[in-house]
């Protein structure tokens, strides 16, 4: 801990070879040691690594969980994905800041402990939920996190936070994590049977042009929400010019909402190695990664260990199975708190030690991806699949499902729901039958796909899961019928506008404003043209964005206008009395003139005298409940 | 040759060659494309979208989106041109550009693409940023306000000077052009032949001390709109 920032900064280039292209973990290693990586910092990093210290800042002020300013040594990230609005967040989030003394995003004077918020961390299912560096904490109340707050305040370890390690391999020594896999349902394909190793070993057997065609054969597509067929990825990676080639796990799981690849990576990391190394295999690759989030850091212990065995067992390595000249080891890669990094090509950004901005397209990752080699990346359920093919056949698994849609569909279940958690379903499911699975009752509205899929109204729920109908990376969230989908909307274009990469105007500009609009709509401001304002302001925005973050990001405000317009309608309010309509809140324009001068306008006596029996404003809350908005004390 | 086919542009058929942008393809026909970030002597960026063109039916950015034979692209149709209104729009609102104090005006580029498009006032709310005004270097003022974070400097700094003045920092909206070493604008690589400084499409680079040489009623779009350059090429090619 107290070394010097020099010889930390080489002890740490050395580890990574000074490759420049290892950035990503210099920084993430300096963050953990440092609690930042300050301007002297990168200044010594890039003379270390011979690079401009433009470089090093340009990636060190993308990633969330990199800082250029020192945090606390503990870090207590608290999600506000709406899963944990839904499950009663406010009062836990009070409950924290006021044991803890502090403001979200402020550092304890001593220095000891900060405060933050954090998009979707994969615990909807179990939440509210927290990271305490890179400890889980999940199901918080209020009364659990004033304890956590203390304990805090009092040993600082987080570790000391977990009492009860969750089921399965969370108990393992090398996880040893509170975080239950609420695994509900196995289907016949990923949790149908153990993990045997004979698709690696079937798939050795084969000329790789065959491994290929059978992926092929069996109709398997992309899990991660985009739906292309894998076998053809595979094909073009595998044609495509190039000495060398990847093959890439996307675990990066940013989702909202989505958190089924946690639990594979839990209990069934063997299988996805397995299927990276079928890639691999296929494709004629000599390397891979698993791009883990930063948030599942508490696996990367665990992970690492699996990979161990596996190199002692021949699995990887040189000259696998005894399969002379088919060479091929994974490394993992750790993201840090950017949801854009989901995204392929900015994925392969971040793996090269660079910014997390998406990359032009074409070329393709499967032409040129990773450092320009031909590169396949996959989600994490796919190259389970895919290994799962190789062990059972095609026929198999195009046998289950539906035709255009073959296999199981592994669905992350959380909100209005009496059996929240992981699904392994057939392709074709429709949605009521799912609700009936996960016990929904009185449901407003399905959001299918995270913030950026779907809000699917109940009229529309003999809908199908599938790749002809509800394409979808396998987040069901559920909502009530109380809960404020408006409200709810503004929560989602927030979470947008923090995320963009702002690399492109539409998505860096144009979320804003939609967010800015539909915040005038939640607050009761709205007025009939905003409807046509949104709807193409969106179509702008999904027409023009570079990457499929912006090309989905209005979803949300146009399927609002589609499928619950009187829902928006009645945000309208039109004050029954006189007929007329709010639409400019005087006392909110005139708050910053008031502060300036010290005393109150003359429009709040006026406020008082005629209105006194007026309600006071609304602030409207995801779960529908109304917060009365009196001015505090010192506002007077 | 093998390698040429032809596109078809809003109707118009031309000659174009394997491995071209549709970009590349359409100025060397004498068709404007409108465009901010793109410049003929830098790489390709494709980050303002302003050059999206529907290409056999989907949406893609000219600059570097690659021709096929027999595309079908549509340029002047009413989606993209609605579409490219509100690109510029969001670019002024997102930005702090007060045309009338400028000493860009009727130099800039993204004024000249807002007369293009008809664009009188946005439907956009101002957003107003606080964004720094650096004046560090004797002779070059950088002036944030007026950033379209187009990224001609960080490539002309790159690509051409080959000294990487700029770069990107930060992401979302507080995504911003950064200067090499600590924020001095100083920087002994900064100087003011530099393609960095003379590629800026707006007035966030300036030349000091130069402001009015040219006086306004003089300047580059004060007579012809933007894109006439590309489309009289064109016509000189005709006649």
């Amino acid at each position: 801990m107290d070394l010097p920032l020099r010889e930390r900064i080489e002890s740490v280039c050395r580890q990574y070879d000074r490759r420049r292209d290892r950035l990503m973990d210099m920084a993430i290693d300096i963050q953990a040691a440092e609690r930042c990586i300050s301007p002297e910092a990168q200044d010594a990093l890039a003379r270390e690594l011979g690079m401009e210290v433009v470089d090093v800042q340009s990636l060190v002020t993308f990633y969330a969980f990199l800082t250029e300013s020192p945090t606390g040594r503990v870090v207590v990230r608290l999600c506000d994905d709406i899963p944990d609005f839904l499950a009663g967040l406010d009062a836990v989030a009070e409950a924290l800041s006021s044991e803890l003394g502090l403001e979200f995003g402020q550092t304890s004077p001593d220095g000891q402990i900060t405060l933050e918020r954090t998009p979707c961390i994969g615990m909807s299912d179990q939440c509210p939920a927290a990271l305490v560096n890179e400890v889980v904490v999940t199901n918080l109340t209020p009364e659990s996190a004033r304890a956590m707050a203390r304990g805090l305040l009092r040993h600082g370890d987080p570790h000391r936070l977990v009492e009860h390690t969750g089921d399965g391999r969370n108990s393992h020594e090398l996880i040893r994590a509170m975080v239950q896999n609420n695994l509900r349902e196995r289907g016949p394909v990923l949790f149908g049977g153990p993990v045997t190793g004979r698709g690696l070993e079937a798939a050795l057997r084969k000329p790789s042009a065959e491994v290929r065609a059978q992926v092929r054969a069996s109709n398997l597509r992309g899990r991660g929400g985009a739906g292309f067929p894998t076998g053809q990825k595979w094909d073009f990676a595998a044609k495509a010019e190039g000495t060398r080639r990847t093959v890439i796990c996307n675990a990066d799981e940013g989702e909202p909402g989505t958190f089924k690849d946690r639990v594979l990576l839990t209990e069934l990391p063997e299988l996805m190695f397995e299927g990276m190394t079928i890639a691999a295999y296929a494709i004629g690759a000599d390397e891979g990664i698993l791009y883990l989030r930063g948030e599942y850091t508490y696996l990367r212990p665990f992970l690492e260990h699996v990979l161990g065995l596996r190199r002692r067992s021949g699995l990887l390595g040189r000259n696998i199975l005894g399969h002379s000249g088919f060479d091929f080891d994974i490394r993992i890669q750790m993201g840090a708190g950017a949801y854009v990094c989901g995204e392929e090509s900015a994925l392969i950004s971040s793996c090269e030690g660079l910014r997390g901005d998406p990359k032009t397209r074409p070329p393709y990752p499967a032409q040129s991806g990773y450092l320009g080699r031909p590169t396949v990346v996959n989600n994490v359920e796919t190259l389970c699949a895919a290994a799962r093919i190789l062990e059972h056949g095609a026929d198999w698994f195009a046998a289950i499902g539906e035709p255009q849609s073959t296999g199981t569909k592994l669905l992350s279940v959380s909100g209005h729901c009496e059996r929240p958690g992981v699904y392994e379903v057939p392709n074709g499911l429709t949605l009521s039958d799912l609700l009936e699975r996960v016990g929904a009752k009185q449901v407003q509205a399905v959001q299918v796909g995270g913030f950026s899929g779907h809000l699917i109204p109940p009229r529309e729920f003999g809908r199908r899961i599938s790749n002809t109908d509800l394409l979808t990376g396998g987040a069901v969230l559920v909502l009530g019928e109380g809960v404020d989908l408006i409200a709810m909307g503004v929560r989602v274009l927030e979470f947008f506008v923090e995320e963009s990469c702002g690399f492109c105007t539409p998505c860096r500009a144009g979320n804003v404003l939609l967010l800015e609009r539909m915040k005038r709509v939640a607050a009761g401001h709205g007025e009939e043209a905003d409807y046509t304002y949104l709807a193409e302001l969106s179509e702008a925005i999904k027409g023009t964005s570079r990457c499929g973050f912006g090309q989905t990001s209005p979803n949300v405000v146009l399927d609002l206008l589609r499928h619950f317009r009187p829902v928006l309608e009645k945000s309208i309010g039109i004050d029954p009395g006189n007929g007329t309509r709010e639409a400019f809140d005087l006392g909110a324009a005139l708050r910053d003139a008031e502060r300036i001068s010290g005393r109150r306008s003359t429009h709040h006596l006026a406020e008082r005298t005629e209105h006194r029996e007026a309600a006071p404003r609304k602030e409207v809350k995801i779960d529908g409940q109304t917060r009365q908005d009196t001015p505090k004390e010192g506002e007077r | 040759m093998t390698d040429s086919f032809t596109i078809r542009v809003d109707g118009r058929v031309i000659e174009a060659r394997q491995g071209q942008t549709i970009m590349e393809a359409t100025e060397q026909a004498g068709i404007y494309i409108p465009r901010l970030c793109d410049h003929p002597d830098l790489r390709a960026h494709g980050s303002c979208r302003i050059c999206t063109v529907l290409a056999n039916g989907r949406s893609v950015a000219a600059c570097t989106q690659p021709v096929e034979r027999d595309m079908e692209v549509k340029n002047r149709h009413p989606r993209v041109e609605a579409w490219r209104r509100q690109l510029i729009a969001m670019l002024f609102v997102e930005g702090n550009h007060f045309c009338p104090c400028c000493e860009k005006s009727g130099n800039c580029e993204l004024q000249a693409l807002g007369y293009l498009h008809g664009m009188t006032a946005t439907q956009h709310p101002h957003l107003f940023p606080r964004r720094a005004v650096d004046g560090s270097h004797p002779d070059i003022l950088l002036e944030h306000n007026r950033c379209v974070l187009c990224g001609r400097c960080v490539r002309a700094s790159r690509d051409v000077d080959g000294k990487q003045v700029f770069q990107f920092a930060g992401r979302g909206l507080n995504r911003h052009i950064t200067v090499n070493t600590e924020a001095q604008l100083d920087h002994p690589g900064l100087d003011l032949k530099d393609k960095a400084v003379s590629v800026c499409p707006v007035g966030a680079i300036l030349k000091k001390h130069k402001h009015y040489g040219v006086p306004v009623g003089e300047r580059k779009f004060d007579h012809d709109p933007i894109g006439s350059d590309v489309e009289s090429h064109d016509q000189d090619k005709v006649t």
